[in-house]
């Protein structure tokens, strides 16, 4: 093992990515779904709206607003997890609603809400990014007007290397992990947190990988589209 | 409970004066865009408690309040002591906020402040334990907002550092097997002063700590936490809207430098 090719616990070289897979369109109720596979992370999203807002008062005459609900089964961790909401999921589905938000054109819905499900069927850390990534999908399945799809990937340290895509036992064992979501070609940040330790270089340099993970699942989103609506892999019609 | 949940609102014209007034760079308040309100700490402040602090950022008043108390170690962390943070908006502290269960805002402040004093390794855990795996000293932070005028975030890492800093614990002795607490206190081991940053987007201006007004009408927040070895701990960006790569790296700069100044105050404060 050479210190240019770190190799995990885990197999992966320092910069690669977790096996992926996404799927749209897999609930036929919804608005629009879509089920990703996230190294052992297995997340389904579904989008039902614009509809009308319920309760009344939490209407905007300007805009639609977005509900959004992150929830962990409880058969998702090793563990049962109590089925009811908690603090770790109303603060995710916080930050996941603020991360999708700015990519969604609220002007275009005006008196409405775009409702946004995720549930975590099988959990293996980076859950979060995982869901926004397959919340993007299913608001694109949905057809709601979208400036830039939303990506999602986190880097972190473990084992005193900067690495991408921190798995559960690396959350657990590291020393950081730092999720990140972009719109990729707008080039904003939408969602940014930090849990442990990091200089301020091994911080940029976090920062740089973690958005080549980000615009490597754009393509894993966009093909996932284009496989539902063009019903091949070939870029054609677009 | 009346079905009508209140909010904060600015109206346009407000607005429109807050906006105008940042295309000179400047604030309603008189500040420039990266100036703190006055910062103000006094610790001690309650007598039952290990460690107490009230801070005040302009009209924002926070108070923290530590008990080290006898307790189990978790079972994955047999080795080390526990800490328990948790933020309140108290109905006192604003006529937005209401009594009941924890809004998100709430949950968000509190498992922040919370990241910040854990990621940072800022208490020694392994210090507390007194029998691996079975007693242990939980560390409880309780922080009460008594008065809410922007930038929570800041105002309660304050306060924690600051009532930290001051802390003590008990000492202890084992008898029959049983674990018997002396009345005896020693400082409570401390290893790290990590301070929290807050920055928001109004149009293309970043602000640092904004007040009530600014952070309700902003498009973006990020909270950076630096620690004194100008690692980075924890961060969390919130609101829906998103910031550049450009402004993150300026606000990365800025943090560092900030905090340095706030630290100094902060142990300046202690002393």
């Amino acid at each position: 093992m050479s210190k240019n090719n770190y190799i995990r616990t885990n197999g992966r070289a320092a910069d690669e990515l977790r096996k992926v897979s996404i799927k749209a369109g897999i609930i036929k109720n919804a608005d629009g779904s879509a089920i990703i596979e996230f190294g052992k992370n297995k997340i389904i999203a579904a989008v039902f709206g614009p509809k009308e807002v319920h309760p009344k008062h939490m209407m905007r005459n300007d805009q639609a607003i977005i509900k959004c609900r992150y929830h962990m089964m409880p058969f998702s961790t090793d563990t049962r997890k109590n089925p009811s909401l908690s603090r770790r999921e109303i603060e995710i589905s916080k930050v996941i609603r603020e991360a999708i938000q700015p990519a969604i054109i609220m002007e275009d819905y005006p008196r409405t809400a775009i409702e946004v499900y995720i549930e975590i069927l099988q959990s293996d850390g980076g859950s979060r990014c995982a869901a926004i990534n397959a919340a993007s999908v299913a608001l694109a399945d949905a057809g709601i007007n979208m400036r830039d799809l939303i990506t999602a990937c986190a880097a972190g340290k473990a084992d005193g290397k900067i690495i991408l895509d921190v798995d559960d036992v690396e959350d657990k064992t590291g020393e950081a992990d730092m999720p990140l979501s972009i719109l990729p070609n707008l080039g904003t940040i939408t969602l940014f947190q930090l849990d442990g330790c990091l200089s301020e270089e091994e911080f940029k340099q976090a920062l740089e990988m973690a958005t080549n993970g980000c615009k490597k699942l754009y393509e894993l989103q966009r093909n996932a589209l284009m496989n539902k609506y063009f019903n091949n892999n070939k870029n054609k019609g677009v | 409970m009346p079905a009508v949940k209140k909010i904060r609102i600015i109206d346009s014209m407000r607005r429109t004066d807050i906006e105008n007034s940042l295309k000179q760079s400047k604030r309603l308040d008189g500040r420039a865009i990266l100036d703190y309100r006055e910062i103000s700490i006094e610790t001690n402040v309650l007598q039952k408690t290990s460690g107490s602090a009230s801070v005040k950022i302009g009209d924002s008043e926070v108070l923290a309040g530590i008990k080290v108390e006898l307790g189990r170690p978790f079972p994955d962390t047999p080795d080390k002591g526990i800490i328990i943070c948790n933020a309140e908006l108290l109905p006192i502290c604003s006529a937005f906020i209401e009594p009941g269960p924890p809004s998100e805002d709430a949950i968000e402040l509190s498992r922040v402040s919370d990241r910040g004093i854990r990621e940072s390794g800022m208490i020694d855990l392994p210090q507390l334990v007194i029998r691996e795996g079975e007693d242990v000293f939980a560390v409880f932070i309780d922080i009460a907002v008594i008065n809410e005028d922007g930038n929570l975030f800041d105002a309660c890492s304050y306060a924690i550092a600051a009532a930290l800093h001051g802390a003590t614990m008990p000492t202890f002795k084992i008898e029959n097997d049983k674990v018997v607490i002396l009345e005896k206190v020693k400082p409570l081991p401390i290893l790290s002063l990590p301070i929290s940053t807050t920055f928001v987007k109004i149009g293309d201006k970043i602000l640092l700590d904004p007040n009530a007004e600014e952070q309700t009408m902003c498009e973006a927040r990020l909270t950076l936490v630096t620690d004194d070895k100008g690692n980075f701990v924890s961060a969390q960006k919130g609101k829906a809207g998103g910031f550049s790569f450009k402004e993150f790296n300026e606000m990365i700069e800025i943090s560092k430098k900030k905090g340095e100044e706030i630290r100094k105050k902060i142990i300046k404060n202690d002393k």
